[in-house]
Formats: structure tokens, C-alpha cells, sequence
């Protein structure tokens, strides 16, 4: 009992564990179902169908496609755009900051379905054709600012000295910021893209109202709600889910021997 | 190579740096001259690291003229004066090798065949095993040396040292000012070094300016300053100095002779900083390992024409060189003896009455009309 | 080099002058892109919108700015149960994060030893699969009479929560525990990261000096631990509740009509009845509901510093 009670914030903590992957189990088991209807809830018999045809179903890949290109031009965008921010915001002094912070923070401050419908009223206004265009600006739009935040954080942990040394040794200010602003900050640069990307990717709301008729892959999934689940939407989260984390254990093995190589030597 | 020129002093001509309505740096004509090790010390916030900035380009001055040799460089950027800094901390760049750390400037002049020079350079430093290793991978000392390594590649006509060794333990820090001194004797490039530790700039520098407030006190050979302190700054950040407060009796032939409490004191007019005149103030100071304690039973052994004063001793301490004591004296509550270790006397101890006395000639004088604890070093704001 | 000191000095000033009022405007041409990117595609929006709502007309005639504030007045009057909705699922799903995160992420920061990295990596896994698919599988675990549901329907849990009115006999799906539970759980990593990075930056050598100073666990954390990790809480909080009230996803998904937030009302109106100023009316009132519930918060928590 007592020994219980000492561990009570292990079980708690395992529990809540529990709780965050009982879905993505969910998922991956009824990758392998064979359902009844139309709607891919209650399980019927094992089969491995979707795997084997994972594009069979009309538009989804095609969704997919759309999805990683606007979520690669979203990143570029609001990696470049935010990073920069995020450099003036460190490294200089000048007027309107505070504002400027807000105009910053408020995108992440808001509800996303505020943003949604405020820049819909815009391009409505504007006549815009939305589309293609309309979800990608407004995805670099909503991005930008975890941007800042990511890169914000690594290059404030940057000593300035490092700069002024790269001055101090006849590097100008593109040969200074190309040699070593960059390179050090590039982590947290990085940080802010795989996020810009996860978000963008994954984006509903943003793009629910300001898509027109094209569908990206959330948008396929939302119709599918109310058509019909078909087991390839499972057979798609579980590859992406297995991809990243495999990714994420090749990152990890690769730096941990890195550190241990550069250790022994 | 540049820093065999003739003329290659460094001039600083009437420079200052504020900020906003702070001034950090007064306006200050300081000529370092060529191949010399030249320290800047004094404590933080004193304006040392500022005139550094400067002189390297990191920081441009409010008013007046920087001067490499003949050449004013006032309005160039830090990547075109010929002048490299080791960096407080050493900043070496964490995502280059140490060789790359050390061909940066080269390899940024344009240079294209470095491999040969960054060698010869890893080896004058010690470090030619260590060529590929990050600097993460380093040690204190063998980044400290990488640092230098890395200014000294591109024979720069001044090298700028800004608390180069401050991150070190005190015993490496000892091994690096020798080293330091070493390899300035061996390439006889103008050091400039930046320092807030009075031993450190008295070790390796062949002339100090003391900075304090953003001014410098005092300019000079580092025995000089030490034994003739013109103010009470210089005299107790320089090592510790016992000030006593002091009427002048009389000024005649070179000698003056003072009155404090129920002592009479002399000392030689030529080391007065101020002018001394009878009836004024003055403030006279020695050093406390100029003094001789002897117990008060035996003060008929002194000679006569020694400076004397009698007290109680209310504190002692034994560090092995040499015990330190702190005595209370009619003139001054808490003067500081230093007695050499070579034969103890056992009798002194705390609460003994002793006799202290010393030659006048040790004895130096300062404006009576300044603080006296300036420059002392209290709790907490040692640096380490 | 020539040997003219003398005349320097004079050509002196200009030069530094040219320099530095360059690099005075470097900072305005970094921020300017990203600057205007946010004025245009997300303040001016703003502005539209708030112009759109108090415009009247139709679709076919075109709206037009009227001051019409009615609008405002009507749309609170006929859609306040579901302002209330959306403030209390947010309010009780980030309770919920709190509750269900802080000990997990107390476990990562402080117990768990080697299996750190890989507890965090299991954390931030869910992310992976697209959100929208994962709340579906909700359906699939409280469908009806599964097992998740005769479980709680057996330890008396639903009679609980049907006493608080979240559930209605022995169903969970297409109620309000259903969408509290699909928000808890899409925001709780939310809650879970800022909680570990506070945490994690603590020293664990505070507990031990808390349990040196006689202090028992309990205590340790009342004390030490959980002041200590009050910006974690408060950003976690923030970032769980803005994103949770605007939601819609949850309640179309996993709720019924009864169970409708005001992010449903605002996409309907918006996408489907097109009555664009009712949408934007109810747009800024769920804005400044936030903006003000915010404030309050991070005032009464004290963490100005969040970005």
C-alpha cells in the first residue's frame, strides 16, 4: 500500500500516457478492418485490404499531395519571414517593439476560428478566388509567429560575442551572419520549420473556411465524417505516425552516437 | 608584416562613450605604445571593457579619435582594422572545429592555402592534436589558448585581451599569464589586456592605467603604482594600503612631518601626491608589509627615525608565508600588518599591545579630500 | 600608410554617422516582410470583419455598413447558451489538462530517468497523425455499449456525470462528456510541454532541501514545487483554453445538436447560411470573451512574459 502511495504520480502520470495513445492504437488497429457499411467504427474482421490499395479511394491521395505542398510552401514562407523577425527582435534596438511583440503574440492568442472567419470577411471583400492561394497565405500567416517564438528562443541563448568575434576576425556583416548567425541559430530555425510544417499539415479550421472546393488532406477526412470513413484515412495516419516516428528514433540514434563518437575520440 | 612597423602605438585622443545620459567612458587621451603589454584594470562598470570595444571597433566612440600607429580607424568597422580580440569567455564558435575556429580570419581575407599557418599556430599554443575536435570538447584552458590562437593567426598590429582568464581556476590562471606573457615576448605584438585582478595586471603588463568611474586614476609601471598610489583608489585597489588620516606639522628639506592622534609621523615630501601645507589635511599611507610588529615590552629596541605606532592586536590570522594581523590603533581602528614567517613570536596574539614601526621612507601621501575606502574591495563584489 | 595624424580627426564624424544610420534601418527591413504579412492577412481581417458586422443586406443586394449594432444584441440573445457551452467545456477540458497533465509531466521531469526522451517522444507522437482522424477514433471508443462504456457505466461513472447533466442514460457519444473528453484530450500536449519545460528547469536539489528543511513531499510541492512551476501552469492554461473555445471539431465529431459550441455557430453561419455580419458579430464576441478571460488570467497569475 505504501509503496502505492509513493508511486502514486507514476501511475497517474502512465494512466494520462495511456489516455494520449489509446487513439493512435485505435487507429492503427482498424487500419486492419474490414468494416460492414460505410463508417469505419466497430470492428468487423481482420484484413489487410487498405494496405495493400491505399490510394484506393477517389481524391484522398490526391488531398495528401495538395496538403504537403501548401504545408512546404507554408513552412518556407513563415520560416523565412519569421526567423527574420525573430533576428531583428534579438539582435537590434528600435522603435514600436511593443507593438510589435503583440501584433506577435495575438495570432497565437486568438481563436483559431477568429482568424479563420476575419480573413475569409477579407477575401470576400477583396474578391479573391479562394483556393490554393487564399490556404497557403493564410496558413504562412498563422505559422509565422511560432516561427518567431522557436528561433526567438535559440538565438536569445546565443552569446552576441560570437558575432562580434566573426566581425573581430574581418568576417562583414553577410560573411558574420552566413558563417555564424546562421549556422548556430539553424536548430531553432529548424525547430520553428518542423513545426510550421506540423501545423500547416495539419490545419483544419484555417483552411475549412478558407479553402473554396479544394480539399487538403483534414479536408478530406471532415467530408469522409459525414460520407464515410474509409479504412485508407487509418491506413494514411498510421504510416505517417510510423514514418515520423521513426524519423524521430534515427534523429535521436544519430545524435547520440555523434555525442559518443565525439567523446571517445 | 604590419606589426614590425615603426609608429604602430595605439592612440586614443580625447574618446568617450555614453550611453543615453550615462557616461561610460570620460573623454581619455591614453597612448599605448608599440610591442608593449598594457593593462586596463579596475573593477566592473569602470569603463576598461568600453575603451577595449573601441579601440577593436565593437563599439563606436561618442567623441574622439582612435589611431593604429599613423592611421585614424575611427570610422572602420571591427573586419577592417588590423586588430584581433581574445573575447571574454573566448567565444569560439561551437559549430566549427578548433583548426577552422583558427583559420576564420584567414580564410575570410581571402586567404586560400591556411593549413600550414594554422598548424605552426596550433603548435605555438599547444594544441596541434586537438585540430579536430569541437570546442565543447576542450577544456578551460586549452579554449583559452584556442582564442588566442585564433587572434594571433592574423598578426593583428594590436591583440585585445578582455578578461581572457577570468574563467579559469586561479591555478591555471597563474600557468596562462605566464604563457601569455610568453608568447607576447616571442611574437612582440601590442597587447592590450582588460582586467579586473590587480595581481593578474601587475604580472604580465609592463604598464597599467587604473580605471575607476569611467577615468583613469592612475598610469604606470606596475611597481611604480603599487608603491607610489597618487590616489586613494589606486592605493587600496592595488594590493591593501593602510590610510591614515593626518594634520601636517611642518614641510622643511624634503621631510614632512605629520601629527595623527599621539602620533608623529614622517615621510619624504617627493612622495606626497598632493602638496602638503602646514595645518592641512593630509593622507598618509603604508603598506602592510613594510611595517614591523614587535611586542610592546620590547619597543626600546626600535631605532629612532622610524615611523612607530602603538596598538592591539584584535586579530590574526597564520596563512602560511606569512601571519596577517589586524591592529587597533589610536590612529586608525583596523590597520593590517603583515609579518613575514621566519621566526614567530608567540606573544602575539589577540589582545597583545605591540609596537608597529617602519621606515618613513615607505611612507607615501594623498589628497586628504577623497574617499578613503575607494577602491576597497567589499563582500560580494569580488569578482572571482 | 602616410603619416598625416593631423588631419584626420576632421573628416571623422560624417563617416561614423553614414554607418550607423545604416545600421540603425536594418531591423525595420528584417521585420517589414513578416510585419506587413501579419498587418494584411491578420489585423486588417480583422478590421473587415469588424466592418461586416454591422453591415446589413443580403447576398444578393450586397451588405453594407449600416452601424447596424442590433446585430451583436440579436446574436447574444439568440446564441448565449452556446457562449456558455463553449466556456465551460474549454473551462472544464483545461481543468481536465491540468489535472491528467501535471502528473505525467511530473513523472517526465523528475522519475523517469533514461526513459525521458522516449515518454516525450510518446507525448508528441499523437501529433503525428493528423488530429481530425484521431478524434474519430473517439467514436470507435465510447461508441455505445463498448467496452470503455460499460466499464464506467458499471463502476457508477455515468450516474456521476448524469447527475452533472454530461451524460444522458448509459451513452457517452453525442454528449457533452464525449465532446469534453475529445477537447481534453486534443489540447493535453498542450498542457503537458510548457508544464515539462518548467518543470524540468527546476533543480531537483530544491526537493531535497525542501525534505532537508523538514518539509514532507506533500508539502515540498505545495510549497516548492508547484509555485515554482506556475509559469508552466499558466501558459499551459492559456494554451489549452484559447484553442478549446473556439473549437468546433469536438462538438461536430463527437457531439449532437445540444451540444453545439460557438465555433459550430460561427462556421455555419459563416459557410453555410452566409450571414456574414451574425458570423463576424459572433466572431469578436468570442474574441473579446477570450482576450478578456486572458487578460484576467495572466494579471491574477502574474506571468507577463509568455512569448
Amino acid at each position: 500500500m505504501r509503496w502505492l502511495r509513493r508511486n502514486i504520480v507514476v501511475f497517474a502520470g502512465l494512466l494520462t500516457l495511456a489516455y494520449l495513445i489509446l487513439p493512435n492504437i485505435v487507429v492503427m488497429v482498424f487500419s486492419f478492418n474490414n468494416p460492414a457499411g460505410k463508417f469505419n467504427y466497430s470492428w468487423q474482421e481482420f484484413s489487410t485490404e487498405a494496405w495493400q490499395d491505399p490510394c484506393g479511394v477517389a481524391d484522398m491521395c490526391g488531398s495528401l499531395v495538395l496538403s504537403l505542398q501548401i504545408a512546404f510552401f507554408a513552412t518556407i514562407g513563415a520560416t523565412v519571414l519569421g526567423a527574420m523577425i525573430a533576428f531583428a527582435l534579438v539582435r537590434y534596438r528600435f522603435k514600436a517593439r511593443g507593438a510589435i511583440n503583440s501584433l506577435i503574440f495575438l495570432p497565437m492568442a486568438m481563436p483559431e476560428v477568429v482568424m479563420a472567419a476575419s480573413l475569409l470577411t477579407l477575401f470576400l471583400n477583396l474578391g479573391a478566388q479562394l483556393g490554393f492561394w487564399t490556404i497557403l497565405i493564410a496558413h504562412t500567416m498563422f505559422c509565422l509567429s511560432f516561427v518567431v517564438v522557436a528561433v526567438k528562443a535559440r538565438v536569445l541563448s546565443m552569446d552576441p560575442r560570437l558575432e562580434e568575434a566573426a566581425r573581430d576576425l574581418y568576417a562583414g556583416p553577410v560573411q558574420t551572419f552566413l558563417r555564424v548567425t546562421l549556422p548556430i541559430a539553424a536548430p531553432g530555425i529548424a525547430a520553428g520549420a518542423m513545426l510550421a510544417f506540423a501545423l500547416s499539415f495539419d490545419d483544419f479550421i484555417i483552411t475549412n473556411f478558407n479553402s473554396g472546393s479544394t480539399v487538403t488532406f483534414p479536408m478530406f477526412v471532415w467530408g469522409s465524417a459525414q460520407r464515410g470513413t474509409p479504412v485508407q484515412i487509418n491506413v494514411i495516419g498510421t504510416a505517417m505516425f510510423i514514418i515520423a516516428v521513426l524519423i524521430v528514433v534515427v534523429a535521436q540514434l544519430i545524435s547520440s552516437r555523434r555525442k559518443h563518437s565525439a567523446q571517445s575520440k | 608584416m604590419t606589426d614590425t612597423q615603426a609608429g604602430g602605438d595605439v592612440r586614443l585622443s580625447g574618446i568617450s562613450k555614453n550611453y543615453g545620459s550615462f557616461q561610460a567612458v570620460h573623454p581619455l587621451d591614453l597612448t599605448v605604445p608599440q610591442g608593449s603589454f598594457f593593462a586596463l584594470l579596475g573593477a566592473s562598470g569602470c569603463g576598461k571593457t568600453t575603451t577595449l570595444r573601441m579601440i577593436a571597433g565593437l563599439e563606436d566612440p561618442t567623441t574622439g579619435t582612435v589611431f593604429l600607429g599613423d592611421r585614424d580607424v575611427t570610422g572602420l568597422p571591427p573586419y577592417k582594422r588590423p586588430v584581433n580580440t581574445v573575447f571574454q569567455s573566448y567565444a569560439l564558435f561551437p559549430h566549427l572545429t578548433i583548426y577552422e575556429n583558427v583559420a576564420f580570419g584567414l580564410r575570410r581575407r581571402g586567404i586560400k592555402s591556411v593549413k600550414k599557418q594554422v598548424g605552426e599556430m596550433l603548435d605555438l599554443v599547444e594544441l596541434g592534436d586537438f585540430a579536430q575536435r569541437k570546442p565543447h570538447q576542450l577544456s578551460g584552458g586549452q579554449q583559452q589558448r584556442v582564442a588566442v590562437a585564433r587572434a594571433l593567426i592574423n598578426h593583428p598590429q594590436v591583440l585585445l585581451l578582455d578578461e581572457p582568464l577570468g574563467a579559469l581556476d586561479l591555478k591555471l590562471r597563474r600557468q596562462m599569464q605566464l604563457e601569455l606573457k610568453r608568447i607576447q615576448t616571442e611574437v612582440g605584438i601590442t597587447f592590450v589586456h582588460v582586467t579586473h585582478d590587480q595581481e593578474e595586471a601587475m604580472t604580465m603588463a609592463d604598464t597599467v592605467a587604473v580605471m575607476n568611474g569611467g577615468r583613469v586614476e592612475q598610469l604606470g609601471a606596475p611597481a611604480e603604482l603599487y608603491e607610489n598610489p597618487h590616489t586613494t583608489f589606486v592605493a587600496n585597489f592595488l594590493g591593501t594600503s593602510n590610510l591614515i588620516e593626518a594634520e601636517v606639522v611642518s614641510t622643511s628639506a624634503g621631510k614632512v612631518v605629520v601629527s595623527a592622534a599621539d602620533a608623529t609621523l614622517r615621510l619624504p615630501a617627493d612622495r606626497c601626491a598632493t602638496a602638503p601645507t602646514t595645518g592641512g589635511k593630509i593622507l598618509v599611507g603604508v603598506r602592510p608589509e613594510k611595517i614591523s610588529l614587535l611586542h610592546a615590552d620590547e619597543a626600546a629596541q626600535i631605532t629612532d627615525g622610524r615611523n612607530r605606532l602603538t596598538g592591539t592586536i584584535t586579530a590574526s590570522s597564520f596563512i602560511g608565508v606569512s601571519t596577517q594581523f589586524v591592529i587597533d590603533s589610536p590612529v586608525c581602528p583596523d590597520l593590517e600588518v603583515y609579518v613575514q614567517n621566519i621566526e614567530r613570536d608567540v606573544r602575539l596574539v589577540p589582545g597583545a599591545r605591540v609596537v608597529l614601526h617602519w621606515n618613513p621612507e615607505h611612507t607615501f601621501g594623498l589628497d586628504a579630500a577623497q574617499d578613503i575606502d575607494a577602491g576597497v574591495e567589499t563582500v560580494g563584489e569580488s569578482a572571482s | 600608410m602616410t603619416a598625416t595624424a593631423t588631419a584626420a580627426p576632421a573628416a571623422e564624424p560624417g563617416v561614423v554617422h553614414k554607418r550607423s544610420l545604416r545600421r540603425k534601418l536594418v531591423p525595420y527591413w528584417l521585420l517589414l516582410p513578416g510585419i506587413l504579412w501579419l498587418v494584411v492577412f491578420f489585423a486588417l481581417p480583422l478590421v473587415y470583419q469588424a466592418s461586416t458586422s454591422v453591415q446589413t443586406g443580403s447576398l444578393e443586394e450586397g451588405f453594407k455598413v449600416t452601424w447596424h449594432f442590433q446585430t451583436y444584441w440579436d446574436a447574444l440573445t439568440e446564441y448565449w447558451p452556446h457562449f456558455v457551452r463553449s466556456v465551460l467545456y474549454a473551462g472544464t477540458a483545461t481543468v481536465l489538462c491540468l489535472l491528467l497533465g501535471y502528473p505525467l509531466a511530473y513523472l517526465i521531469a523528475f522519475k523517469a530517468g533514461r526513459w525521458r526522451n522516449l515518454l516525450l517522444v510518446l507525448v508528441i507522437a499523437p501529433f503525428f497523425t493528423s488530429f481530425l482522424i484521431r478524434t474519430l477514433a473517439w467514436k470507435t471508443i465510447l461508441s455505445d455499449s463498448g467496452p470503455v462504456v460499460d466499464v464506467l457505466d458499471t463502476v457508477g461513472f455515468l450516474d456521476i456525470t448524469n447527475l452533472l447533466g454530461m451524460t444522458d442514460g448509459s451513452r457517452v457519444l453525442a454528449t457533452p462528456l464525449a465532446v469534453v473528453t475529445g477537447l481534453t484530450y486534443n489540447f493535453l500536449p498542450f498542457m503537458i510541454l510548457p508544464l515539462y519545460t518548467s518543470l524540468e528547469r527546476m533543480d531537483s536539489r530544491l526537493h531535497e532541501a525542501a525534505g532537508d528543511l523538514y518539509a514532507k513531499p506533500s508539502t515540498t510541492f505545495r510549497k516548492v514545487t508547484l509555485p515554482l512551476s506556475m509559469p508552466g501552469v499558466v501558459s499551459g492554461t492559456l494554451l489549452t483554453f484559447i484553442p478549446a473555445s473556439g473549437d468546433y471539431i469536438n462538438a461536430e465529431l463527437l457531439g449532437s445538436t445540444d451540444t453545439k459550441m460557438v465555433g459550430n455557430v460561427i462556421q455555419s453561419q459563416f459557410l453555410r447560411v452566409l450571414d456574414y455580419p451574425t458570423a463576424a458579430a459572433l466572431s469578436f464576441i468570442l474574441m473579446a470573451v477570450v482576450l478578456i478571460v486572458v487578460t484576467i488570467y495572466i494579471r491574477r497569475a502574474g506571468t507577463e512574459d509568455l512569448v
